[in-house]
């Protein structure tokens, strides 16, 4: 792909994570991604410590302690908008607050302390996390031991969460989350199993997790524990249980549902609750891995009711919507690929897509989904996402936080399918959530006072 | 909300509990953002620059630009030098900026990265700046860093000729947008010939041009404003914690005069700050700021009822609370609880100076520095208070205990419209003091009892 823009405004370091889709010829693959990031590039990344801490700060009554300087654990206050049933001490910011003392003479013993406080002063603590944060091996504070030393004096799990942010990207911290659920799950090996499932990888953003479950409700299916979307100590302990596992968020909870089989003999099945086709699927599978005849009967059912209550609905907004073009930038490529297959049901052609984390795998998923001469982009800067964006005349971008103002200075609509979503997306109740607001942003009468 | 909060008082606490502050390097990236086409870069773990552009972005509602060394393993072990160079020529290749703003993280310094030196021996393309400030994220606060941000472009940018240029120098210390317009209104309508650094207005409030441009012209302090600084006449400084060291820095290396004033919000530091301008320029105020004044003044006497000794808790960094807390004695109010997280004792006894001023006694109050929300939440549960002031932060406080809360400071991250708008002079003033009485008024009207409930108050 060589056109004039691409050559002025893209790294040579970069082009290699870029793919132009050739059509059905063309030869798939090739895209360079799950790399680090270039030095200089102004990455929509982040880092270990932000892949760990989100995954797990959904875990409601668990204590979140960071450990470090206070900035880590200032940043990820309160943030990703996942919604609590139950406790909400997981939407408090506990940090070391490590001052220049600390990095000289070591931060361990301002950890232990906090840990002794905190059992002190609160009552029925069950869970604790530590996040070790970028200089916390630097300065040689030893958290593993101290862990160790604080769960048996206190007979309640303190796990570590080594984050400290250099050490690889985004997906390291979410192999570290995981590998930190699995520490608070191993002691409960060997339970008997029955028949209900996890949801891994849904965090419960504006209640997406209670979406989910009632659809199992309604399928007559248990559901033990989400991972980790408002999920308690209590609820996390039962997983062992489970006889199958299905995974929404791949990128960041695959690992787990590996280690899961590996650990408890759980067979797990990955699956998405975005979009009509995908929420469908997902669901009938489910009902059949577990060999549910009945489930999968309900889930037909039900589906087809849902499908043919929102095939009128989607009617109405058909004219609005048809004939426009996607941009989509977000974190797994899971979600990804379901975005495009939502816009394809909705009219709308993706022309960009990019994921900051997205496997190989899921590359080449998406470049069998779109049309030839789309854009496919791996950790993409704000100068790519303009540069393609403008090229391709793309109508709305779908991303995050950091693309919002991206997209509104560059006069192109938005919507958030991350943390700051504030209607849910997921299963069909999201169908309805995100065709409108798609359509309350591309048709909003605002745009016409931009030049 | 907030379960957790115990009533019995935890002084001298081992964990910070819902901070009231945060690192060094983001007031570095804020403080980058207001010279002209400048591009803050963080030199640390890639996630410090995305959790500062994302904090920015939610305040701002604007895209925040900076680049990252994102260190890796072999970064935080040999060392960033390679990093830096990558990035500086990564950084002008692509986003051509003028200056190249770096800021250290709490890692680059705990590993001992010199990147005074680094910068020094990199090659930089013709007629650019590449600067530095040391920003250690385990000092300090996220107002710290700012100051230091702010010696960092003097530093390497601002020079004594010898020729006075005859011009006023002011730093704001840390405001919004809309604040930096309203202040140079001030001065402009007080005749001044200013130099005002660092500058927000247009770099984080750009108005909708259907353009997406990294970096704005005419927006931000200009390479050749910051460099004629050392031949300002005199230097009016606001806050006593962001811009005192930036002053202490420009007297001592350029021999410019300063008078350190408090963030004007508020009557009288707003006079304050007229009467700063007026020493220099030796105008009289125009009609146009008497009439702002005294229409500020008419309106704080027309609500005065509704507020006076209503009880209130003001959080956030120490030099807008500083402000708020002076606005709220001369609406009658009573600062009951006075809260930063920033490391400063010093302050306490400014707040405290200033609440001698009105003759509250100190029984009557609870000033805190190197605090968190959580102290204030057990302070508010042993007492409560009529009114919240402060980020958004203390939302989770007022929900829990069914407090209106006044939004102010930074972080807003709530709300839309606040950074374009002033808080300071008069206007600000004006501004404040409708929100602040609109907010306790439809409290009492949603409390009231139906026989007390009135259509004209």
């Amino acid at each position: 792909m060589e056109t004039e823009n691409y050559n002025k405004n893209i790294l040579d370091a970069r082009k290699s994570s870029i793919v132009i889709t050739k059509g059905c010829d063309g030869k798939k693959g090739g895209i360079c991604c799950d790399s680090n990031s270039v030095s200089g590039s102004v990455s929509q990344r982040a880092c270990v410590y932000c892949g760990a801490r989100v995954v797990l700060n959904p875990i409601t009554d668990a204590y979140h302690i960071v450990h470090g300087p206070i900035g880590c654990s200032s940043y990820t206050w309160d943030i990703r908008g996942s919604l609590t049933s139950g406790e909400d001490i997981y939407r408090n910011s506990f940090s070391t607050d490590l001052q220049e003392t600390d990095i000289i003479f070591g931060g361990i013993k301002k950890l232990e302390a906090a840990v002794d406080e905190l059992m002190e002063k609160e009552e029925n603590v069950k869970l604790i996390f530590i996040y070790a944060t970028c200089i916390v091996g630097v300065i040689g504070d030893d958290v593993d031991a101290l862990c160790n030393m604080k769960s048996s004096q206190y007979n309640i799990p303190v796990i570590p969460v080594k984050s400290p942010g250099f050490s690889g990207n985004k997906s390291t911290g979410y192999r570290m989350a995981c590998d930190a659920i699995m520490k608070v799950l191993l002691p409960y090996r060997g339970k008997k199993k029955r028949k209900a499932i996890n949801i891994l990888g849904d965090f419960n953003l504006a209640g997406e997790m209670w979406i989910i479950k009632n659809y199992f409700k309604e399928m007559g299916i248990d559901v033990i524990s989400g991972f980790t979307g408002d999920t308690s100590y209590e609820q996390m302990i039962e997983a062992p249980r489970a006889s199958l596992n299905i995974v929404q968020c791949a990128g960041s909870s695959t690992y787990l549902a590996n280690r899961m089989e590996e650990e408890f003999d759980i067979p797990f099945l990955k699956v998405s609750f975005f979009g009509i086709e995908d929420t469908t699927a997902s669901l009938i599978r489910v009902a059949e891995a577990l060999k549910d005849e009945e489930a999968r009967k309900k889930a037909v059912l039900f589906c087809s009711k849902k499908e043919a209550e929102l095939t009128e609905f989607l009617s109405l907004y058909h004219k609005n919507l048809a004939g426009k073009k996607a941009a989509i930038y977000v974190g797994g490529g899971f979600k990804a690929i379901s975005l495009i297959r939502q816009f394809k049901a909705m009219g709308i052609e993706t022309v960009v897509v990019g994921t900051q984390t997205g496997k190989k795998e899921d590359y080449e998923i998406m470049e069998g989904l779109v049309e030839p001469d789309t854009i496919i982009l791996d950790d993409a800067n704000p100068a790519e996402l303009e540069t393609f964006m403008r090229e391709k005349g793309a109508d709305i971008l779908v991303g995050g936080v950091k693309e919002r103002p991206l997209a509104y200075k560059l006069g192109i609509a938005f919507c958030d399918h991350n943390h700051e979503r504030k209607f849910p997306l997921a299963g069909f109740e999201g169908i309805y959530n995100f065709t409108m607001e798609i359509n309350k942003s591309i048709n909003n009468p605002v745009w016409e006072f931009v030049s | 909300m907030l379960d957790l909060t115990p009533k019995e008082i935890m002084e001298n606490r081992r964990m910070t509990i819902n901070p009231c502050k945060t690192c060094e390097p983001v007031g570095a990236m804020f403080c980058a953002l207001g010279a002209e086409k400048c591009m803050p870069h963080s030199h640390g773990s890639q996630g410090c620059c995305s959790y500062h552009r994302t904090v920015l972005s939610r305040h701002f509602k604007e895209p925040a630009i900076a680049s990252s060394s994102s260190f890796t393993e072999g970064a935080s072990v040999f060392g960033g030098r390679s990093n830096i160079t990558t990035s500086v020529k990564n950084v002008f290749d692509i986003y051509k900026p003028d200056i190249m703003a770096i800021h250290t993280t709490c890692l680059s310094e705990t590993i001992g990265d010199d990147v005074g030196s680094y910068i020094y021996d990199v090659e930089i393309p013709e007629g650019k700046t590449v600067l530095y400030a040391s920003t250690p994220s385990y000092e300090g606060s996220h107002i710290q860093g700012f100051a230091n941000m702010m010696i960092g472009f003097m530093k390497y940018m601002t020079k004594k000729t010898g020729v006075p240029n005859g011009r006023v120098a002011i730093f704001p210390g840390w405001v919004n947008p809309g604040d930096d317009r309203e202040l140079k209104r001030i001065a402009r309508l007080m005749e001044a010939d200013y130099i005002y650094f660092p500058d927000h207005d247009g770099t984080l409030d750009h108005p909708m041009d259907g353009k997406n441009e990294y970096f704005h012209s005419n927006a931000g302090t200009s390479a050749k404003d910051i460099a004629a600084l050392g031949d300002c006449q005199k230097l009016i400084s606001m806050g006593t914690y962001c811009s005192t060291e930036p002053s202490e820095y420009l007297k001592k290396e350029c021999k410019v005069p300063y008078s350190n004033i408090p963030v004007p919000v508020g009557v009288k530091l707003t006079d304050q700050y007229l009467l700063e301008l007026q020493k220099i320029t030796k105008k009289e105020v125009p009609a146009e700021l008497e009439e702002e004044r005294g229409r500020l003044v008419d309106l704080m006497l027309d609500a005065h009822q509704y507020v006076y000794k209503k009880k209130v808790a003001i959080y956030g960094d120490p030099d807008i609370v500083y402000g708020f807390t002076s606005l709220c004695l001369e609406l009658g109010m009573s600062p009951k609880y006075i809260i930063t997280g920033t490391p400063k004792d010093r302050w306490q006894k400014e707040i405290k100076a200033l609440m001698d001023q009105y003759g509250v006694d100190e029984s009557e109050y609870v000033v805190k520095a190197d605090t968190d929300l959580f102290y204030l939440h057990q302070l508010i549960k042993n007492e409560t208070v009529d009114l919240l002031l402060g980020s958004s932060y203390g939302k989770q406080i007022a929900k829990a205990e069914d407090i209106p809360i006044v939004r102010m400071g930074f972080p807003v991250l709530d709300r839309y419209g606040n950074p374009i708008q002033a808080t300071v002079g008069y206007a600000g003033g004006i501004r404040y003091v409708e929100k602040i009485v609109d907010t306790m008024m439809d409290r009492l009207d949603r409390d009231v009892e139906d026989e007390d409930f009135e259509v004209v108050m």
